[in-house]
This record gives C-alpha cells, sequence and structure tokens, in this order.
C-alpha cells in the first residue's frame, strides 16, 4: 500500500523533524490535522497480514544462504541488557561478548551495538575503547561497535517531558550513539497524537550533540500496548513524521512483543516512506527473538518488503539478548558438522 | 457382526507428546514370521535433535526432585506397567514371537527391574558417596551427582530385548536424575513405544524420557557427536561401528558405556547407576573445638 498524497518529491536537506510532517499534513501540527491524516489511513488487513507474514516464515534457507543469514543476524544485533540488576561488570562482559561473540571461531563478526540503561553507557564505551563507533550513520558493515541507550522513563514513559528529556540529555552527554525512546502509549491511546508528535521532535532535538551530529533515535512504539495492528501503523507513520530514525517494537518489559506481522506491518510503512520521499528510516524488532530459525524469518521478511538494502546495521536491528546464543549454536553446527551445546557458549 | 479393526499409529515420544517424525517417514515392523504389525515412525537426525533438546530441559527439574521423590516416581512406573502387563505380553508375542508364557515371565522381570532401580533412588548415593579422611580441620565429603542427557542406544536383538533389555538400560540413568534419549530396538520397537504412553500416563515430567524408533545406523552417530549429550550408553550397538560412536563421542568428553553382548545385556547392578554420576567433593571448614 503507498500513500499517495499529492505532494512532490522533498529535497533531502528537509529530514528533520516536524519538517516531515508539514508538507504531508496541509498545515499546523495539531491533533486535528494529525487524526485527520492518521486516522484516515487505510485500515489495516489484519488476516492478509497474518497470512503474509506466515508464508514469508516458510522460506526454506539452507547451507551456505543459512551460513550467510546467521553472520548477517550477528551483525544487526542490538546486544541488550536492561535490568535493575545491571552491574558494571555484566555490561564489560556483555561488551566482551559484543565484541567476540564466539571465542572459539576468529571468523565469527561483531554484534552492530550493545543497548544499555543511560547511567551505563560510560561503561560501555570505556569497555569498548578503540571499538566505539557510530554504526548508525553509514551503510555496511564495519569493525566497529556503537552504543545504545534507552531513555525517556524507559520502559513505561511514564515521567513529565522534562524529565524526559534530562533523560535523554544524560545519555547523549554520556556519549551514547544511539537513543531508544518509549512513545507516551496513554496519549497515544487517548487521541493526543499531537503531545506525541511534540515528544519525539523534542527528544530528537535532544539527541543533538555540541559538535554537530547526533545521536540515532529510535522510537519505541510498544505495539503489545497499542493493541491493534491499526494502532500500530498510526503509530509508525507518527513516528516516522515526527522525525524518528528508527521504528522499534517494544521495550521486551510486557507480555507481548514483536512478533513477525507487527514487524511486517511496520516495513511497510518504512517502505512506503522511502517510495513517497526517498528517505530510509529503519526498523528494530525487540523482545521475544530468541531462535536463528526466527531471525531468519525476520531477514526474509525485511528483504521481500523492504528490499535488501535494508539488511545493514544502520537500518535493520535485532534487539536481543538470548538470540546470540541460539545464532552462535547454529553456526557451531554449520561449521563442525554436529550438534552443539550450551556448554559452549557463555552465560549471560 | 465383525467389528472394524483400529490399527494403533506408532509414533515418537519426545518432550512428552508423541510426534510424528518432522521428516515424516515410517517403517514397516513385522512380526517374527514376517507378517505386517505396524507403522512405526523412522526417526530423523532433527527428531533426534529434538529429543535432545526436551531431555537437556528436563534435565534441572528431574535432578532437582528430591532422592525420595525421583524413587516414588520411578515406582508409580512399575505400578502403571503392571496394569498393563497385557498389553506389553501381547506385543512381545507378536513381534518377537515369544512363547505366550515366556513373554509374561518378561514382562514381569521387566516390571520387577523398575522396582529394583526405584529402590536405589534414595540409597545409592549413601553407597557411592563417601566421608574422606583429611589432615585437617575440615570436613571432605564426595557425592555423586547425575551427569546430564544419556543417549542410549537399546538392546537391538534377542529374546524378549526389545523390553527388558530396553527398561534395563534406561532404569539405571533416571535413578540418579540424568534424562535420557533412547534408541529403541529397530526391528521390534513396539514395547518401547508402548512404555513411552506407560511414561507419559505416570507421574515422570515430559521431557526425562524421551523414545525414538527407526535406525540407530542413522540417529547414533547424531547422537554421539551431540555437544549437548552428556553421556553414551552403547549397549545395543554391537551391529554398529561402535568405536567410530566413541571416537566421535571422545570429542566432547562423554563418558561412554562398550556394546554388550549375552542373554541379558545391562543386567542389574549399581555399576550402571554409577555409570553416568559425576563425583563432586566439597571441602568445608569444621570448629576447631
Amino acid at each position: 500500500m503507498t500513500i499517495d498524497t499529492g505532494a512532490g518529491p522533498r529535497s533531502a536537506a528537509t529530514t528533520r523533524g516536524a519538517a516531515r510532517a508539514l508538507d504531508l499534513l496541509d498545515g499546523p501540527v495539531t491533533d486535528t490535522t494529525l487524526r485527520r491524516y492518521l486516522e484516515g489511513i487505510p485500515g489495516v488487513d489484519a488476516v492478509g497480514l497474518d497470512q503474509r507474514a506466515a508464508g514469508l516464515g516458510t522460506r526454506s534457507i539452507k547451507t551456505t544462504s543459512k551460513a550467510m543469514a546467521l553472520d548477517r543476524i550477528i551483525e544487526l544485533i542490538d546486544l541488550t541488557t536492561l535490568e535493575g540488576a545491571d552491574t558494571p561488570g555484566k555490561v564489560r562482559s556483555l561488551v566482551a561478548k559484543g565484541i567476540t561473540p564466539d571465542p572459539s571461531d576468529p571468523t565469527c563478526p561483531r554484534v552492530a551495538a550493545v543497548c544499555v540503561y543511560g547511567d551505563l553507557v560510560p561503561v560501555a564505551i570505556d569497555a569498548l575503547g578503540a571499538l566505539h563507533a557510530p554504526r548508525s550513520r553509514e551503510a555496511g558493515t564495519g569493525p566497529g561497535i556503537s552504543v545504545a541507550a534507552v531513555a525517556t522513563a524507559f520502559p513505561s514513559g511514564r515521567a513529565s517531558l522534562r524529565v524526559k528529556l534530562a533523560d535523554v540529555e544524560d545519555a547523549v552527554a554520556g556519549g551514547a550513539d544511539e537513543i531508544d525512546m518509549v512513545i507516551d502509549r496513554g496519549a497515544f491511546l487517548a487521541g493526543r497524537y499531537s503531545q506525541v508528535f511534540e515528544e519525539i521532535v523534542a527528544v530528537k532535538e535532544a539527541c543533538r550533540r555540541p559538535d554537530g551530529e547526533d545521536a540515532h533515535l529510535k522510537v519505541i512504539l510498544e505495539v503489545g500496548e497499542l493493541v491493534t495492528y491499526d494502532n500500530v501503523r498510526r503509530a509508525s507513520w507518527l513516528a516516522v513524521l515526527a522525525g524518528a530514525d528508527f521504528i522499534k517494537t517494544s521495550t521486551g518489559k510486557v507480555t507481548s512483543n514483536a512478533t513477525l506481522p507487527v514487524t511486517l506491518l511496520m516495513l511497510e510503512v518504512v517502505r512506503d516512506w522511502h517510495r513517497l520521499t526517498g528517505e530510509k528510516v529503519g526498523v528494530k524488532p525487540a523482545g521475544g527473538i530468541r531462535t536463528s530459525k526466527d531471525a531468519i524469518k525476520y531477514l526474509v521478511t525485511v528483504a521481500e518488503t523492504a528490499g535488501e538494502d535494508w539488511l545493514q546495521p544502520h537500518l535493520f536491528r535485532f534487539g536481543a539478548s538470548s538470540l546470540l546464543n541460539d545464532v552462535l549454536l547454529q553456526r557451531q553446527k554449520t561449521k563442525s558438522g554436529h550438534y552443539s551445546g550450551a556448554d559452549y557458549v557463555t552465560i549471560d | 457382526m465383525t467389528r472394524l479393526a483400529v490399527p494403533k499409529t506408532y509414533k515418537l515420544y519426545i518432550g512428552g507428546k508423541f510426534p510424528r517424525s518432522e521428516s515424516g517417514r515410517t517403517y514397516e515392523v513385522a512380526s517374527k514370521d514376517g507378517a505386517f504389525l505396524a507403522n512405526a515412525a523412522l526417526a530423523s537426525r532433527k527428531d533426534a535433535r529434538d529429543a535432545v533438546v526436551a531431555a537437556r530441559a528436563a534435565v534441572k527439574g528431574w535432578a532437582g526432585t528430591t532422592a525420595y521423590n525421583r524413587g516414588q516416581v520411578l515406582y508409580r512406573i512399575a505400578e502403571v506397567l503392571e496394569g498393563r502387563r497385557a498389553q506389553f505380553a501381547d506385543e512381545l508375542v507378536r513381534t518377537e514371537g515369544l512363547p505366550a508364557v515366556t513373554a509374561e515371565a518378561a514382562v514381569d522381570l521387566a516390571i520387577d527391574r523398575w522396582v529394583w532401580y526405584a529402590g536405589w533412588a534414595d540409597k545409592y548415593a549413601q553407597v557411592l558417596g563417601n566421608g574422606n579422611p583429611v589432615a585437617g580441620p575440615y570436613f571432605n565429603i564426595s557425592v555423586p551427582e547425575p551427569t546430564g542427557v544419556v543417549a542410549i542406544v537399546a538392546p537391538q536383538a534377542g529374546p524378549a530385548h526389545s523390553l527388558v533389555g530396553l527398561i534395563s538400560a534406561v532404569a539405571p540413568a533416571l535413578v540418579s536424575g540424568n534424562t535420557v534419549v533412547v534408541v529403541a530396538s529397530q526391528a521390534a520397537p513396539l514395547s518401547a513405544i508402548s512404555l513411552g504412553e506407560v511414561l507419559a500416563t505416570s507421574d515422570v515430567p515430559g521431557g526425562v524420557v524421551n523414545v525414538l524408533t527407526g535406525s540407530p545406523a542413522e540417529i547414533a552417530p547424531w547422537l554421539a557427536s551431540h555437544a549437548d549429550v552428556n553421556a553414551l550408553d552403547l549397549v545395543g550397538a554391537g551391529a554398529l561401528d561402535w568405536v567410530q560412536l566413541q571416537m566421535d563421542a571422545a570429542e566432547t568428553l562423554k563418558r561412554v558405556l562398550i556394546p554388550e553382548d549375552g542373554a541379558d545385556p545391562a543386567a542389574p547392578s549399581l555399576d550402571r547407576i554409577a555409570a553416568f554420576t559425576e563425583t563432586k567433593t566439597v571441602w568445608h571448614t569444621k570448629g576447631l573445638l
């Protein structure tokens, strides 16, 4: 589905924040204009979406294709630890695992990023040392690893804008390359779209650094709390209009997390946005992706929906912690010819 | 009025469920004189993989139950077996062509062995463990602990081996808290699948015993080289290239029991329990007074 608004092609310079929206909304950004636009988007054919996702999940990826897929999955992982019990030591071991996922195999690629709470960003940067490099800005996979921080009163987002912005500024000042923010689901569900919009714009501003670069902004929709596919599609458009660099499914802290249909739906939004404006927005499914088999289904879905261009760390990520171990086990199986076991990967 | 026969579908037993082989393959099980008896699932390497995953997941719970409780659960298996004596005797008669009296005696023997091993569950640690003498103010204690996931190639051919041999191989591994993936007798797998039904309806948690039917020659190498299998009992692998299996197992430091011939393979002994245990030794300070 492509939404044709009649708006002409836009210059590449107008990528920032509200500028994206003004063209589409035909007027100032208010609840009324946003609602007119977002609720004017056609509803999602839920049965069709589920079927399409299930169909994409049946592709058989074997032998050399599987080996390539496994390596690519590792290169796309945001290795994550988001527990109340996180310690500097835990973050250092996470970073060590991100740098050398499989000590028994030097050909194993590195993860794209580590994702931690804001206060642990300096610890992660210190542990990465010379390998710390923002991976979000350019295409391709490099040797470095970037540091992502969750912010804006993650995971609930229930705090005043002032507190949320302070949270973001802290993480950016600490050196985070990427900020994972949560939207205010309460405001979204109550129909106060402009409040959600303004918050994303404000957080995007707070991601600016004095040196002119800015931290990449991932906007977490928390699809488990949006309940319907229609809401997910609206929230995706809202986030993209407000200037998100990435749209991310979930926090991993509620019962319903990333699913294949929801990710497919978000990829369709991203694809449509690209057709409309030429801009590429990333997608990050997070939470609940634990097996290589599942992850490969996501790769197929990305390639078939947004295109193979998206299978790069600056446009697609997996938010995961236990996924990496399963990929390593599969990788060891592919290399050695016999099944591996949990004793041959680290305990996280 | 003649009644339409209801032939039984013999499937695998993995993780407490009865799946067909993921490969969709089956093979014909015939009686001693060649008459068709049933179609059994021909397990693939991926079924073996799934079975190991189920067995691994079950280790924590099974090894974590108290020894007394484990004994009760094992005894309960014998109770349920007792209630299905006729079925097991009938299957032995049909698959192995044994005389009815011999078959019934074999079922009794199998049940008695469960009871015997059930009794060991809260006793083997006293016999295999030890308080070691040390020259210092310490307690020094050695206790046996389960090895983990045990893969078993059950006795393949021989009178009543498909039941007695199977049980004699599986029961001792369970006593200490190991979980089991067993490849049943290829020619006579019906008893093994019926045993799966007994296990599913007794108190054994799913995944503690997993039964694969099919070709040991095809499945055993995958189990022998599987890094998540901790021990390998080759009691019924005499006809296979078992030295190669032993070498594969050595790659991941498995405990291996070699094939046994003779009339009663895996005859009951404390050694078979001890074979799948690891000895943990702890030092503990004691007061100087």
